[in-house]
């Protein structure tokens, strides 16, 4: 079992979810974080900060979204990590909004 | 002189607490950028706080948590003192001669009481007092918990509520490998358990479970869930709670109590956990200890979002012998801080302490449980430190205040002289590693000790 970040995050990239993980376990790139599943301790603090929904456990993900299992466990350990939370990316707030939140 | 944080000056901090909260405050001011210094304390000669005494021991990558604070602990600014307790073996003012500033992290370790007659019978508990047994937390050693009767009741649905009622449905094959104190191990083997009910006072969809933690009830090797399906009825109210998008954790939980009350449960499985809803506590009863417990149906009332319950003056009698209270933790005051003691927390703003009328004690500051009361998880705290630290060096830029303190000679000079046997962070490496070894023939991720002196003795 691990947690994983998925598409809502794209062009997105609140950062609310760093601030509450115990052990940084999260990495970005220019589109969105990753959690790397080798550090992460399953301990959900991260999926109700999220205010696009993004982040799942993995048995709760939808059969069209369990690609990003692979995802984070392949991106997250090549990328920085990201332990402070940073500024949203450009749009974000419209992107909320398109994504109904 | 210049301001507190630079090299001619350090900014001294004592931290009173190594729980989550006291660490990641640590990791805040090491990371301000600022020169400091900080100096934890903590009352137990091991650190960690609920990581090692709280969380479940069946909870193993929880624990994980503790290989983060072990790396912030090697920061060269940073020492701990172990067994020392602030308000007993030191004293706060004698902190605030020495620091610029202090930080209470020291959670909340006692609990909320129902208030109904019978609550300290025989066979009554706190969820706190079996938690710190099966977790090896020397306040909780030697206490006695009679599992030869078939029925335990827990008041109280939140996650706390769920590790007591899941250690008590485990067998030993599901817990010999974990790192459960060998006592309780030894001691939930010969359990007679068979019945566990799990009291809410509200509703199904008002339980404060997780659904992870609830899940794991469908996967015990020898008990099943029950759920009456009647139980998971809702009101209108209850429905909009949970259409909510906001709601979608509780819409989880609700979902898994509805397949829980939709399974029969396996004859082939020895115990039986019951979820059962909208039932007050208002009386154990018993004459010399407990023999049942005595509860108030309840409704719900006011709008979505905001109902309580209220009693129907209709009653029900559930014979048991052991009871758990799980309705929530209060702070301990300590000698020197203000306390609010209906809240059971430190008085604070944004982490600032003050007094009960809100005036700022300058130098006192506070974060986690004891800050806000005892809700939230680990990671919780994390934010919660950063925003007092945060507050602390805010208070640094507008303060002119550039008093020096003490070198760093100056505290274990006093605790020498007070004759305080303090235990630094490598004893304690010392204890972490023979506990692991002590774990290992067993396979077991490490055997605590449970007792100070054993814990003394490995470093003298
Ligand atoms: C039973 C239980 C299960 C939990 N399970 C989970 C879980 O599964 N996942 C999760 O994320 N969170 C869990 N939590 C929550 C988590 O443990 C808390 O959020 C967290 O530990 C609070 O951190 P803290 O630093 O404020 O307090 P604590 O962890 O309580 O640390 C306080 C420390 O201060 C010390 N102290 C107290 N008084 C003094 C004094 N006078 N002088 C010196 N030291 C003192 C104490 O000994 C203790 O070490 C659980 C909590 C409990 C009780
Ligand atoms: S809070 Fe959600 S959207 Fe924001 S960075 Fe984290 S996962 Fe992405
Ligand atoms: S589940 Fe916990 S450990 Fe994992 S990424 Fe989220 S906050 Fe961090």
């Amino acid at each position: 079992m691990t947690t994983v970040v998925t598409e809502n995050c794209q062009r997105c990239r609140f950062t609310d979810c760093v601030a509450v993980c115990p052990v940084e376990c999260f990495h970005y790139d220019d589109e969105m974080l990753y959690i790397d599943p080798d550090v992460c301790i399953d301990c959900s603090a991260c999926i109700p900060e999220c205010p696009v929904q993004a982040i799942f456990e993995e048995d709760d993900l939808a059969e069209d979204q369990r690609k990003w299992i692979e995802i984070n466990a392949e991106r997250a350990p090549e990328l920085p990590s990201c332990s402070e939370p940073m500024d949203p990316l450009p749009g974000a707030d419209e992107r909320k909004a398109e994504l109904g939140f | 002189m210049s301001r507190p944080g630079t090299e001619q000056n350090p900014l001294r901090v004592a931290i009173v607490g190594s729980g989550p909260s006291g660490f990641y405050a640590t990791e805040a001011l090491i990371k301000s950028g600022l020169t400091t210094r900080v100096d934890m304390f903590e009352r137990l000669p091991v650190p960690y706080g609920l990581v090692r005494s709280g969380v479940a021991p069946d909870h193993p990558k929880l624990k994980q948590a503790m290989q983060v604070y072990a790396k912030i602990a090697e920061s060269p600014e940073f020492r701990f003192f172990g067994n020392v307790s602030i308000g007993k073996d030191l004293q706060i003012s004698e902190l605030r001669e020495l620091y610029h500033a202090v930080i209470l992290t020291c959670g909340a370790e006692s609990d909320r009481r129902l208030g109904i007659p019978g609550e300290d019978l025989k066979g009554s508990h706190t969820a706190t007092e079996f938690v710190g047994w099966y977790n090896g937390h020397p306040d909780y050693r030697d206490r006695e918990f009679d599992l030869s009767h078939d029925t335990a009741v827990i008041f109280g649905q939140g996650n706390v509520a769920a590790d007591v009622s899941r250690i008590l449905a485990k067998t030993r094959d599901e817990l010999k490998h974990t790192d459960i104190a060998e006592h309780a191990l030894d001691a939930l083997d010969k359990s007679n358990i068979k019945h566990i009910y799990v009291v809410g006072r509200r509703g199904p969809a008002q339980a404060k479970f997780t659904s992870k933690e609830l899940k794991e009830f469908g996967e015990l090797a020898d008990c099943d869930p029950v759920i009456n399906p009647e139980e998971l009825i809702l009101n209108a109210q209850s429905e909009a709670e949970l259409e909510e998008k906001s709601s979608a954790g509780n819409r989880k939980v609700y979902d898994l109590f509805k397949g829980f009350s939709e399974q029969s449960a396996s004859d082939d499985k020895k115990r039986r956990v019951y979820f059962t809803f909208l039932k007050g506590p208002v009386e154990i009863l018993g004459k010399d200890r407990v023999e049942a417990v005595k509860l108030e149906k309840n409704v719900l009332s006011g709008d979505a979002f905001g109902q309580g319950a209220r009693g129907t003056g209709e009653f029900t009698e559930l014979k048991t012998g052991l009871v758990f209270r799980s309705i929530g933790y209060k702070g301990v005051p300590i000698e020197g801080v203000p306390f609010d003691d209906k809240r059971g927390i430190i008085p604070n703003t944004d982490g600032r302490v003050t007094d009960i009328n809100g005036t700022i004690e300058p130098g006192l500051y506070t974060a986690g449980w004891i800050k806000r009361g005892p809700s939230g998880i680990i990671g919780t705290n994390r934010a919660d430190s950063v925003a007092t630290i945060k507050s602390l060096t805010d208070d640094l830029e507008s303060n002119t205040d550039s008093a020096q303190k003490p070198d760093d000679e100056a505290l274990v000079k006093l605790l020498q002289n007070k004759g305080i046997n303090y235990v630094s962070f490598a004893d304690w490496k010392k204890i972490d590693t023979d506990e692991i070894s002590r774990g290992e023939p067993k396979g077991k991720p490490r055997e605590k000790y449970t007792y100070v002196q054993e814990m003394l003795d490995i470093i003298k």
